[in-house]
């Protein structure tokens, strides 16, 4: 007989082994991809590892790329771990851009020192808004959030083409469907000079340290997490669970417009449609990745950074199609999934005469 | 008024049916997971790993029922690592659904890229043409509404009742209804509880990737990247909105696919007043609106989201 049992406590050891192993394990799995796509292995890796860390420039690509992945990861992991299910990161940071751009292409100009954390302040706001209205809807409709946060995505992806072809439509932009660019006060400065990594990687580093912080040594992280235990038993405790969840809400939501926020004002200048390549759904891996611990995200959004720098890299080395990335993403989410089982039960074999436990 | 107009015609009813009918698919997939007590947001990847493996199977030569047997077996194996993830496994049923979503969409979009390496415009295979049934295919308003669909939307149909046929007659239906109420006593019967759950995963999902299916080989002639399109996750909305009952089902994904064909000739009246951007809004913006009226009746299955393991009370 083979039974499952849990273990009594898992080990440090397993806690950060199993993360490790199972992207370990995802970017081994890539192999078969390659393999098919008729690719030679040994030089697919050694292109997607120097695609990463052959040069200075690739590095400062990496850490450009895990910005956006670090903000959207902790509003992911934020809100999961009160059993808020945001899947809504993807259209809130196109919230939080759309905030930017809309007080910082000149219908304020003020000095940099006002107008950035206006931008800043806006966008954050902008995203909080947006999980704001699901999880309305769920406390007082019961409507599920993750069906509503799924379809607002798509709701407002739309609603942006609607802008981009009107309201916030560059005049000067030859036609093209992207904004005005925002005022050079209003750009979150470059952390190296001719590279396009940006200051709103220490603000995704600042937020991180501050999100742990709340999460393990505040109030209201002990009440999320106990809520996200198990929301009854925090109801009898006296916790305010659905006031607990709207400031989950916003602050997961404000994570994710922040998210935004760097795209535009850090990275791009300007907004389009094709801001983010699902940095919101992938946030869902990155915090996954991280066990839905915040300071974990970091880590883990570097991962999956250099996995899409180092996959865009060999591709254009080797034309084996970029969807590769994606692919060892998605694999490393099942690969943890399977390997958080192994950390919290164990397969026990017991003799059928030896009975219970 | 013009809408009453539009209403009345035989096209409009037809083209209901047309955009109703891969919504008619994913949501008897989403009911037939839910009702086992596994909800399955897996759909929208296998949404497109039915569409695309069905559209490559034609199109490498395996003939249009080929092809649809293929989309049905992909949707089926993805189906199964959901099953494995959150049956004997029970994890997150949430986190795994759209761990699978992503694998089979990064799986299908790296096969089809790798494949078609460099095609500006996508290939075209010859999809199914209407059934043209002799004598009723004229009929005067039914002739165009129903008789000169494909045989993809007549096997929709088909399963409605098939669906509606094997959860309410039949042992089978009984038992996957339990056990996503109350898996421990199918167990107490001596039932598997995985073996059930696992099976009507696989099941739900091979219907859901025909939703796929039908979109590029007889709503289109051709696969492209984000031509799914959030259905899935509207099919996951009309579950709920459906309350889980196939009957139901069909009447929802019916209404949506006319508020949808409605919408378009309204666009086409009324396009120079509005953006058409608001227009392509309305499918989500009314999947929202159906979720939150039906949200507060909706008879969950009870065991919905919890795992079940052996031995457990």
């Amino acid at each position: 007989m083979i039974r499952i049992e849990p273990r009594q406590a898992t080990s440090h050891c397993l806690k950060y082994g199993v993360p490790v192993v199972s992207a370990i394990v995802a970017l081994a799995l890539a192999a078969i991809p390659l393999a098919l796509a008729g690719a030679n292995i040994a030089t697919a890796y050694r292109e997607m590892f120097s695609g990463v860390f052959g040069s200075v420039f690739a590095f400062s690509e990496m850490l450009t790329r895990a910005t956006p992945l670090i903000f959207t990861g902790l509003a992911a992991a934020i809100a999961f771990r009160a059993r808020l299910w945001n899947i809504g990161a993807e259209g809130q940071l196109y919230l939080g851009a759309m905030a930017a751009v809309a007080v910082g292409t000149g219908f304020l100009d003020v000095p940099g020192f006002i107008l950035l954390p206006l931008i800043i302040i806006c966008g954050a706001a902008a995203g909080a808004a947006g999980m704001a209205v699901p999880t309305f809807l769920r406390t007082r409709f019961g409507a599920d959030e993750v069906v509503t946060t799924l379809l607002l995505n798509f709701i407002i992806l739309i609603f942006l083409q609607m802008m981009l072809e009107g309201p916030i439509k560059d005049p000067m932009g030859l036609g093209w469907p992207q904004s005005p660019p925002i005022l050079d006060q209003g750009m979150l400065p470059p952390l190296i000079d001719r590279m396009r990594v940006h200051s709103g990687l220490v603000l995704a580093i600042v937020a991180a340290i501050i999100a742990q912080f709340l999460l393990v040594r505040s109030v209201w992280g002990f009440r999320l997490r106990a809520v996200g235990e198990n929301a009854s038993a925090a109801r009898h405790a006296g916790i305010g669970v659905n006031r607990l969840l709207f400031s989950v809400a916003i602050v997961s939501g404000a994570l994710a417009g922040l998210a935004g926020v760097g795209e535009v004002a850090g990275l791009k200048g300007y907004l389009t449609a094709d801001l983010s390549p699902g940095f919101g759904y992938t946030g869902i891996v990155v915090a996954m990745l991280a066990g839905l611990s915040p300071a974990g995200v970091v880590v883990s959004a570097l991962f999956i950074a250099s996995v899409f720098v180092g996959a865009d890299s060999m591709s254009r080395a080797m034309g084996v199609s970029s969807y590769l990335a994606d692919l060892v993403v998605s694999m490393s989410l099942l690969c943890v999934l399977v390997g958080g089982f192994f950390a919290r039960f164990r397969i026990v074999r017991t003799r059928a005469a030896a009975g219970g436990a | 008024m013009d809408i009453l107009q539009i209403v009345l015609t035989e096209s409009f009813w037809a083209a209901s049916l047309r955009i109703a009918t891969p919504l008619i698919f994913g949501v008897l997939g989403a009911l037939i997971c839910e009702r086992a007590g596994v909800l399955n947001l897996g759909i929208e990847g296998i949404f497109v790993a039915g569409a695309m493996s069905g559209w490559m199977a034609v199109w490498l030569g395996a003939g249009l029922w080929g092809g649809v047997l293929v989309a049905a077996l992909a949707g089926g194996l993805f189906g199964l690592v959901h099953a494995i993830l959150t049956v004997p496994l029970g994890l997150s049923q949430h986190v795994s659904g759209l761990g699978v979503t992503l694998f089979a969409t990064s799986v299908s979009y790296f096969a089809y890229r790798t494949a078609l390496p460099n095609v500006s415009s996508p290939p075209r295979i010859e999809p199914f043409r209407p059934l043209d049934v002799p004598v009723l295919s004229d009929l005067p308003f039914l002739g165009p509404v129903l008789f000169q669909q494909t045989a993809l939307t007549w096997l929709a149909l088909l399963m409605v009742v098939l669906v509606w046929y094997v959860l309410n007659r039949t042992p089978l239906g009984v038992a996957i209804k339990a056990v996503g109420d109350n898996p421990s006593s199918v167990d107490a019967q001596g039932l598997s509880v995985y073996g059930l759950r696992i099976g009507a995963i696989v099941a739900g999902s091979a219907l859901m990737a025909l939703g796929g299916a039908f979109l590029t080989m007889s709503a289109f002639d051709a696969f492209f990247f984000g031509m799914i399109n959030g259905r899935g996750w509207i099919c996951i909305a009309l579950v709920i909105f459906a309350n889980w009952r196939p009957g139901k089902a069909l009447i929802g994904a019916l209404l949506f696919g006319a508020f949808d064909a409605l919408q378009v000739r309204l666009q086409t009246e009324v396009g120079a007043l509005v953006p058409s951007q608001v227009f392509l809004m309305m499918p989500y913006i009314l999947s929202i609106i159906a979720l939150v009226i039906a949200a507060r009746g909706a008879d969950y299955p009870r065991a919905l989201l919890q795992p079940w393991f052996k031995g457990q009370r």
